[in-house]
């Protein structure tokens, strides 16, 4: 049988993503360019027996998935700009209280109100530092619609998986663009669901470690019963300021990233196997990037693309090899250097990096980029 | 034979963070007795908090226990109880952590009509951190932050959960202990959103500030400043000024949030 199509914008496909992994609530607040997620979602979630509710602040709607997500749901916000920023202290306490949610950032120009309609890839380090305090973060990049729409699906998994937040950053181009889709059949993409705990309702703690850095999560209004806070807590739960029990839970809260990196790393590369400049993008801009790879190609300029699909935790070990490899990396991104410094960080410099970027509101273009490499070659 | 409230109180969890002659407990207890009454389901019920001395609260009882971020706990129990139902859901929480940093979600609340049933515990300062002036602190009183009086124009709750739509709204005080219990258990029969509005004191932060010699003084305070509903209506403004009213101050019938919610299942389902 021929499979579904539709012609999609990234947003829509990331909500039909969305309902694809399971999710059965949405809370919102509307902000260009991020706003139809809420509006398909509106439609779509009731269908299913979901819910949706549009909140009276991004605060409120990213506190309102995390209750939802306490009682087992698979939840879903969506916001951009302004909006990602009011709901840094929310993103925190799903951090630390390790609630499963996926946000969707449809990346804008900024700071503060910025530029609503211009796409911009500013978030970058918002995304891994956007909230006090240490903590675990999972960003994933996709470029192009289809991808949004599996990504999301992947999103979900990873949130279910490791019971923390996982953000999706788009922005306003691959948000707001059109492009053909193909819907995966039912079971076609893996579909995880959040591990129930086995043991007795009587000797469940929420945060005990000792079968695994990832404790089952009980939902509220089942026969498990038990208390969640912001603060640092020991295994039951409950608060404590005991410095062996807080060392121990903050660091395995990163654990949780580190020692799964196999897991949650996904890259594409195109052209690398030979190539002496790497072209280092992500989302949007890594289709200029690839465009520019073929045009250098063509010429004789042996360039190839590296392309982080999660953007956190940042693919070091791969990045690292690359770098030993080729004469130059250059890096375009729709901000004033922001991946790039992860770039710099994890390559030790071995060779030059170039960032190119831009926050005029336009895109980087391929002819921008095969300047770059030429001007570096 | 006494109420055992040992039944609700998580063992090992005492002695509670409270100071001795805090309000705070007073309503727990209330808390307690008026759940009992209703015969909530430990499993079925959640309890949300936001920050502050009054927010403490649910780490003590055996429900399931959700203590959020400040002003935050009506947005959490919001998503709780879309996403069920069927559980029931409380909120507690201070005057600072519902109305000042929480104002917003506290309104919205109030209008949706949501079936939740809200304690708010009133001490009209921020005590957790020590003592700075709230949206509930009298005009003219000392806080750590109004060194020369409160310049502030106060918050009267009531109104402003009425104003905002909650379909249940009662007032009563710590010094009226046994009124506690009557109101929250009328606030959770109710369907729809019922704020119960209890003023209780804080000796620490708010009472050694104002010239209040004692925590019985300041029950007495509460003792005097008490008129019931019903008995306003015989008083004039002039005996009734510096009075609060208690009892059950607004009560209507309006659809609840949820129940209209599964109207737009219906109408999305095509049904
Ligand atoms: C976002 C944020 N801002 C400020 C604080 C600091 N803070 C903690 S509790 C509190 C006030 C609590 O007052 P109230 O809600 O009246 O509760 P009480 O302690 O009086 O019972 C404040 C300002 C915080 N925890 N979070
Ligand atoms: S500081 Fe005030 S509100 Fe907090 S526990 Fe002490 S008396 Fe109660
Ligand atoms: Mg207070």
């Amino acid at each position: 049988m021929a499979k579904k199509v539709a012609l999609l914008q990234g947003n829509e496909a990331c909500a039909l993503g969305a309902l694809y992994a399971g999710c059965s609530f949405f809370g919102g607040y509307p902000i260009t360019p991020s706003t139809e997620v809420a509006e398909v979602m509106s439609k779509e979630l009731p269908k299913t027996g979901g819910k949706f509710i549009q909140m009276e602040d991004e605060i409120a709607a990213m506190a309102s998935i995390l209750g939802a997500s306490l009682t087992g749901a698979k939840v879903l916000t969506a916001t951009s700009g302004p909006g990602i920023s009011l709901k840094q202290e929310l993103i925190g306490y799903a951090c630390i209280a390790e609630i499963p949610c996926v946000i969707v950032n449809v990346m804008r120009g900024g700071p503060s109100t910025g530029m609503p309609t211009g796409p911009s890839q500013s978030d970058v380090m918002q995304a891994k530092w956007g909230t006090h305090g240490d903590h675990p973060a999972i960003a994933l990049v996709p470029a192009s619609c289809q991808e949004i729409f599996s990504e999301t699906v992947r999103a979900f998994n990873l949130a279910e998986i490791y019971r923390m937040p996982v953000q999706i950053l788009l922005d306003e181009i691959n948000g707001h663009m059109r492009e053909r889709i193909e819907f995966p059949e039912p079971g076609e993409l893996e579909v995880i669901d959040r591990q129930q705990p086995t043991v007795s309702p009587a000797d469940y703690k929420p945060f005990d470690d000792s079968q695994g850095d990832i404790p089952p999560l009980a939902s509220f209004g089942s026969e498990y019963r038990y208390h969640v806070t912001g603060l640092n807590k020991a295994a039951d739960g409950f608060p404590t300021a005991k410095p062996e029990l807080v060392d121990a839970e903050e660091r395995r809260q990163l654990r949780k990233i580190e020692a799964n990196r196999a897991d949650i790393e996904k890259n594409e590369e195109y052209l690398t196997d030979d190539a002496e400049f790497i072209v280092v993008a992500y989302g949007t801009i890594s289709r200029s990037a690839r465009y520019a790879v073929d045009v250098l190609r063509k010429e004789g300029i042996k360039a190839g693309l590296f392309r982080p699909i999660t953007l956190w935790p940042f693919p070091e070990a791969r990045m690292a090899e690359l770098a030993n490899q080729v004469k130059a990396i250059v890096v375009p991104e729709m901000n004033l250097g922001q991946m790039i410094l992860e770039v710099e960080r994890v390559t030790r410099r071995v060779c030059p990096v170039e960032g190119i970027g831009r926050v005029d509101g336009e895109p980087i273009t391929p002819a921008q980029i095969v300047a770059k490499v030429k001007e570096v070659l | 034979m006494a109420f055992d409230y040992e039944q609700y109180l998580r063992p090992g969890k005492l002695p509670h963070i409270w100071c001795p002659g805090c309000g705070h407990g007073i309503v727990m207890k209330g808390l307690i007795r008026a759940m009992d009454t209703c015969g909530l389901e430990k499993n079925n019920t959640a309890i949300v908090s936001g920050i502050g001395c009054a927010s403490r609260l649910p780490g003590y009882v055996d429900f399931n226990t959700l203590h959020t971020a400040h002003g935050r706990a009506a947005a959490f129990a919001t998503g709780i109880k879309m996403a069920k139902p069927e559980m029931d859901v409380l909120v507690v929480g201070g005057d600072g952590d519902g109305v000042a940093i929480g104002g917003n979600h506290f309104i919205h609340a109030c209008r949706r009509n949501i079936d939740m049933t809200y304690v708010l515990l009133n001490n009209y300062i921020y005590g957790m951190t020590g003592g700075q002036f709230s949206p509930c602190t009298p005009v003219g009183a000392k806080a750590s932050t109004t060194p020369y009086g409160n310049p502030d124009p106060t918050f009267d709750i009531a109104k402003l959960a009425i104003g905002a739509g909650a379909t249940f709204v009662a007032r009563t005080t710590a010094f009226h202990a046994t009124q506690i219990d009557k109101l929250i258990a009328a606030g959770l029969r109710h369907k729809g959103m019922a704020i119960i509005e209890v003023l209780d004191d804080c000796p620490t932060a708010y009472g050694r500030r104002n010239k209040f010699r004692s925590v019985i003084d300041m029950m007495k305070r509460l003792k005097e400043i008490a008129v019931p509903i019903k008995a306003a209506a015989h008083m004039t403004p002039e005996q009734l000024e510096g009075k609060v009213l208690t009892g059950i101050l607004h009560q209507e019938e309006r659809p609840e949030y949820c129940e209209q919610y599964q109207q737009v299942i219906a109408s999305a389902q095509g049904d």
